[in-house]
C-alpha cells in the first residue's frame, strides 16, 4: 500500500525542513520525501495549499480511563485528538483507580492499541494511588509503556518524597512531569487572583501558589540533577524561574497551553465554568509571558491538559464546577491563531512545539518525517479560518469557552501509520483513486 | 432604564441613572410605609418565589413584606443545604419553580455568579439577594438611599467601608454603587480581610481606622464574615475590635460628625461598639425601613410597571 503526498509543504522540525515537496508512504511508513516523486501505483493525495507536517504530538491529556468513562474513554478521546490533527499522545494517571501499576499501565496501551486511532502513551503515577508517599514501581512501568511519571491533579505535597522521586526516575530514562503548585496557598480558590477575583468576589489562586511549587521542583531537580518536566505553566513569574534554571543548566522543560495563552482571567467575568481550569486565566501580563517562553523555548511544548467533564458536571455555579477544559480539537487552531497570526512564532516552531519537542521529551519515536518512521501525518490548511462549533467535537464532553470562537488553520487530514484517522470534508476532492486508499483500514468512527 | 432589564444581577452593570432611577422610585414607596393601609395593588397577579440557599432571616423578611406590600402571591422556597449536597443542581430546581409559572425569582445563593447563572437558565426575572462574596445590590441601593436621606446626596460624599472587605458581597455592592455615582470610597480592614488588588476598582485602601475616618462623611461597618474564611484572618477579636472597632473614643476624634451605617446583623462589642451601635441606632433601624420601601421599587420597576396608576 502506497500513498504519495502531492505538492504541499513539507514542515518537519526535527529534519529541519521547510519546503514544497512530495512524501511517499509505504506499508505505513515514511519511505522517502523529494520533489516530483513517481506515482506508479501509489494512492495520492493533492496536498496543494496545505501543509505537511508530522502528527501532532499532546504530552497532556486526560482520557478518564478507568473510572470516569462518563467523561471520557480512550476511544472518545482518540477520535478527539483524531480531529485535532493528533497522532500520539500522553495520558494523566489521575483515574479511578489512578494508573500506578503494572497492569493499569498495560491497559492502556492495549486499549489505544485496540482503538486504533492515535498513540495512547501512559505516564503513570509518581506515588501509589497517588497518595504522595510511597513510590510506583517505575522502570517495571516504563517497560509496560509508561512515558513518564505525574502527581498531575494531586501535586506530591511532600518536598521530600518528590525529591526521592525525582532522584529513583533515573533508573528510567523518563521525566517527572510535574503539575506545580503549593496547593496550602491555593484552596479554596475557583480563578486568578487579581483585579478580576477582586471584582467577582470569587477565592483567588494566586501566582505564587504556582511559583512557589516550579520554583521547589526545579530546585530538586538542580540538587538530584534529575529530569523535571513542568506541566502547563501559567504565570509569568515561572516562566522566568524555568528560564533561569535553562540558563544554568538544569535538566528542567516546561509545556504552556493554547487555553493560558490565548485568554485571560477576563474571559471569567461570565461566570462560564468552562473558564475554569487549573492553572487558571490568569492576568494579561502572564498571558504574554506564555507566550514569550514559547517563543524563545522557555517552554518546549504546547500541551493541551485536555480535561474532560460531563455537561452536567460544568452546568452548575461557578464555585462547584471541577476545574478542566477540552483542548484537543482546538489546540491548532488557537496555536495559529495566537502565535504565528499573533506574530509571536513562525508556523515551523509552532509546529516543532506540538511535534518534535514533546516527542523528545518523553522519548517516544513519532513528530518527525524522517525515511522509515512511521507515517504519522497532519495535513492542514493554514489560511483557513471556521468558527468551532459544537458538532466539530469528537470528545464524549464538551467543555470548552471557545464554542462559536474563530480558528486559524483546519486539519485536513491525520494519518496514523498510513491510515486516515480524520478526514475532512473537503478533503474528499483532493484524494486521488488508486489502489492504496489512504481510507482503508480506517474504522468507521474516525469519520463519525 | 432598569424596567427594561430582564433581571437585577448585580449594581456593576448598572448605569448611574438607572442607580437614580432605583432610588427615585423608592420614595414613593417610604410614603406607603407610613399609610394605616400599608399595601398597593402593584404586583397583584405576579407571583414572586424567595429562592434562598443560605440563612436568612432580614433579607427574607424585607423582600417578603415588600412583596406582600406590592400584592404579589409569595412563595418561600428556602434551602438550607447547597443544591449539589441535595443532589438537585441549581439549574433543575430553578426550572422547576419556574414550571409553576413564576414571574420573578429573588434568590440568596453562597456561590458568587449564581443569581448570573441562574438568570441564563430561566425565563422569570431574577434579583440578586446577595450572592456569594459578590453582591448584594439591594443592600448598597438601601444604603445610598439612607445616606440620600441623611445627607442629602450622594456625589462628592467620602464614604469608607470598614471590616472584612474580601468576603463581603455589601462591601462590593457599595463600592460600585458609591463610585458610579461620584462618592469618593475608602476601604479598612486587616490587611488579611482586604483583597490585594482592590485598588483597582477605584477605591482608596488604608489599615488605619483613624486615618480612614478623619475625613469620612458616613462609615458602613461590615460583620465579620467567620463563615466565610478558610482560616483566621485575625488573631482575636479583642485586637480587632481595639483597632479595627468603631468606638466611642475614636469617634469623639473626628472633627465633625460622621453617618454610621451597619447592614446587620450587628456584633456589638467587636465591629461596633454598644455605645456607637446606641447612639446611631435611628440611622441603622432607618435602613432596614428603608430596606423594604427599595425592594418594593426593584419589584415594582422590574415587574414591567403593571398597575402603574395605583402609585401615582
Amino acid at each position: 500500500m502506497k500513498i504519495l503526498i502531492q505538492g504541499g509543504r513539507v514542515i518537519d522540525p526535527a529534519n529541519g525542513r521547510d519546503e514544497i515537496t512530495d512524501v511517499l508512504i509505504e506499508n505505513g511508513e515514511i519511505a522517502g520525501l523529494d520533489r516530483n516523486l513517481a506515482a506508479d501505483d501509489a494512492r495520492v493525495v493533492d496536498a496543494k495549499g496545505l501543509v505537511v507536517a508530522p502528527g501532532l504530538v499532546d504530552m497532556h491529556v486526560h482520557f478518564r480511563e478507568p473510572g470516569y468513562e462518563y467523561k471520557e474513554d480512550i476511544a472518545s478521546g482518540s477520535r478527539a485528538a483524531s480531529r485535532g490533527g493528533f497522532t500520539a499522545v500522553a495520558c494523566m494517571p489521575n483515574t479511578n483507580p489512578p494508573i500506578d501499576n503494572e497492569a493499569l499501565v498495560s491497559r492502556i496501551v492495549r486499549l489505544g492499541n485496540d482503538v486504533g486511532l492515535c498513540r495512547v502513551h501512559p505516564i503513570a503515577a509518581i506515588t501509589k494511588g497517588q497518595q504522595g508517599k510511597e513510590l510506583t514501581e517505575m522502570r517495571i512501568l516504563e517497560e509496560a509503556g509508561a512515558v513518564g511519571f505525574s502527581d498531575d491533579g494531586r501535586p506530591v505535597d511532600s518536598a521530600r518524597v518528590m525529591r526521592r522521586a525525582l532522584e529513583y526516575a533515573r533508573v528510567t530514562s523518563k521525566p517527572v512531569i510535574a503539575h506545580c503548585e503549593e496547593v496550602a496557598l491555593s484552596a479554596g480558590g475557583h480563578m486568578h487572583e487579581g483585579a478580576i477575583s477582586a471584582m467577582l468576589g470569587i477565592g483567588g489562586i494566586p501566582n505564587a501558589s504556582e511559583d512557589i511549587g516550579v520554583a521547589r521542583d526545579v530546585r530538586l531537580a538542580e540538587i538530584t540533577g534529575s529530569r523535571l518536566h513542568v506541566c502547563h505553566v501559567s504565570s509569568a513569574r515561572s516562566v522566568e524561574i524555568i528560564r533561569r534554571a535553562k540558563d544554568r543548566g538544569v535538566r528542567v522543560t516546561a509545556e504552556g497551553t493554547p487555553h493560558h495563552f490565548t485568554l485571560t482571567d477576563e474571559a471569567v467575568l461570565s461566570f462560564d465554568a468552562n473558564t475554569k481550569m487549573n492553572p487558571p486565566l490568569r492576568a494579561e501580563v502572564d498571558r504574554r509571558a506564555v507566550i514569550e517562553g514559547l517563543a524563545d523555548g522557555t517552554l518546549d511544548a504546547i500541551a493541551t491538559d485536555h480535561a474532560p467533564h460531563a455537561d452536567r458536571e460544568k452546568l452548575v455555579e461557578f464555585d462547584q464546577a471541577p476545574f478542566g477544559i477540552i483542548g484537543l480539537e482546538t489546540s491548532l487552531g488557537l496555536s495559529l491563531r495566537t502565535l504565528v497570526k499573533g506574530g509571536h512564532l513562525d508556523l515551523a516552531t509552532v509546529i516543532e512545539r506540538m511535534t518534535i519537542a514533546p516527542a523528545r521529551i518523553l522519548g517516544i519515536p513519532a513528530g518527525t518525517l524522517s525515511p522509515g518512521a512511521a507515517a504519522d501525518l497532519c495535513l492542514f490548511d493554514p489560511e483557513m479560518t471556521w468558527t468551532f462549533e459544537k458538532s466539530d467535537i469528537g470528545s464524549r464532553s464538551h467543555n470548552t469557552p471557545f464554542l462559536g470562537e474563530e480558528m486559524q488553520g483546519r486539519v485536513m487530514l491525520t494519518l496514523l501509520g498510513g491510515r486516515a484517522t480524520w478526514e475532512h470534508p473537503g478533503m474528499r476532492s483532493r484524494l486521488g483513486v488508486g489502489t492504496g486508499s489512504p481510507r482503508n483500514g480506517a474504522r468507521a468512527e474516525a469519520n463519525a | 432604564m432598569i424596567s427594561e432589564r430582564k433581571s437585577l444581577l448585580g449594581i456593576r452593570e448598572l448605569e448611574p441613572e438607572e442607580i437614580l432611577e432605583i432610588l427615585d422610585a423608592a420614595e414613593p414607596f417610604k410614603e406607603v410605609q407610613s399609610r394605616s393601609i400599608k399595601k398597593v395593588p402593584a404586583l397583584r397577579g405576579i407571583t414572586v418565589v424567595n429562592l434562598f440557599f443560605e440563612n436568612s432571616t432580614r433579607t427574607r423578611s424585607s423582600f417578603e413584606i415588600a412583596e406582600k406590600r406590592l400584592s404579589a402571591d409569595v412563595l418561600n422556597f428556602s434551602v438550607s443545604t447547597s443544591s449539589v449536597a441535595k443532589g438537585e443542581s441549581l439549574r433543575d430546581t430553578a426550572q422547576n419553580i419556574e414550571a409553576m409559572n413564576a414571574n420573578m425569582i429573588v434568590m440568596r445563593h453562597a456561590s458568587s455568579g449564581a443569581c448570573h447563572f441562574l438568570d441564563r437558565h430561566v425565563r422569570a426575572r431574577v434579583i440578586n439577594a446577595g450572592d456569594g462574596q459578590h453582591e448584594h445590590p439591594t443592600q448598597a441601593l438601601l444604603d445610598a438611599s439612607t445616606l440620600r436621606e441623611k445627607l442629602g446626596r450622594i456625589e462628592g460624599l467620602n464614604v469608607v467601608i470598614l471590616g472584612d472587605i474580601e468576603h463581603s458581597r455589601v462591601a462590593r455592592s457599595n463600592i460600585y454603587l458609591l463610585t458610579k455615582l461620584g462618592a469618593k470610597v475608602t476601604v479598612c480592614g486587616p490587611p488579611t480581610m482586604l483583597p490585594l488588588e482592590i485598588h483597582s476598582l477605584g477605591v482608596e485602601h488604608t489599615t488605619d481606622v483613624r486615618k480612614a475616618l478623619r475625613h469620612a462623611d458616613a462609615v458602613n461597618v461590615l460583620r465579620i464574615q467567620f463563615e466565610r474564611q478558610h482560616e483566621p484572618l485575625i488573631p482575636s477579636i479583642r485586637e480587632y475590635a481595639r483597632y479595627f472597632g468603631i468606638t466611642e473614643d475614636k469617634l469623639a476624634e473626628l472633627p465633625r460628625g460622621i453617618t454610621v451605617l451597619h447592614p446587620g446583623p450587628m456584633n456589638r462589642g467587636t465591629e461596633i461598639a454598644h455605645e456607637v451601635a446606641e447612639e446611631h441606632a435611628g440611622t441603622i433601624l432607618r435602613q432596614v425601613s428603608n430596606g423594604v420601601a427599595v425592594r418594593m421599587a426593584v419589584l415594582y420597576l422590574l415587574s414591567g410597571g403593571v398597575g402603574a396608576e395605583v402609585l401615582n
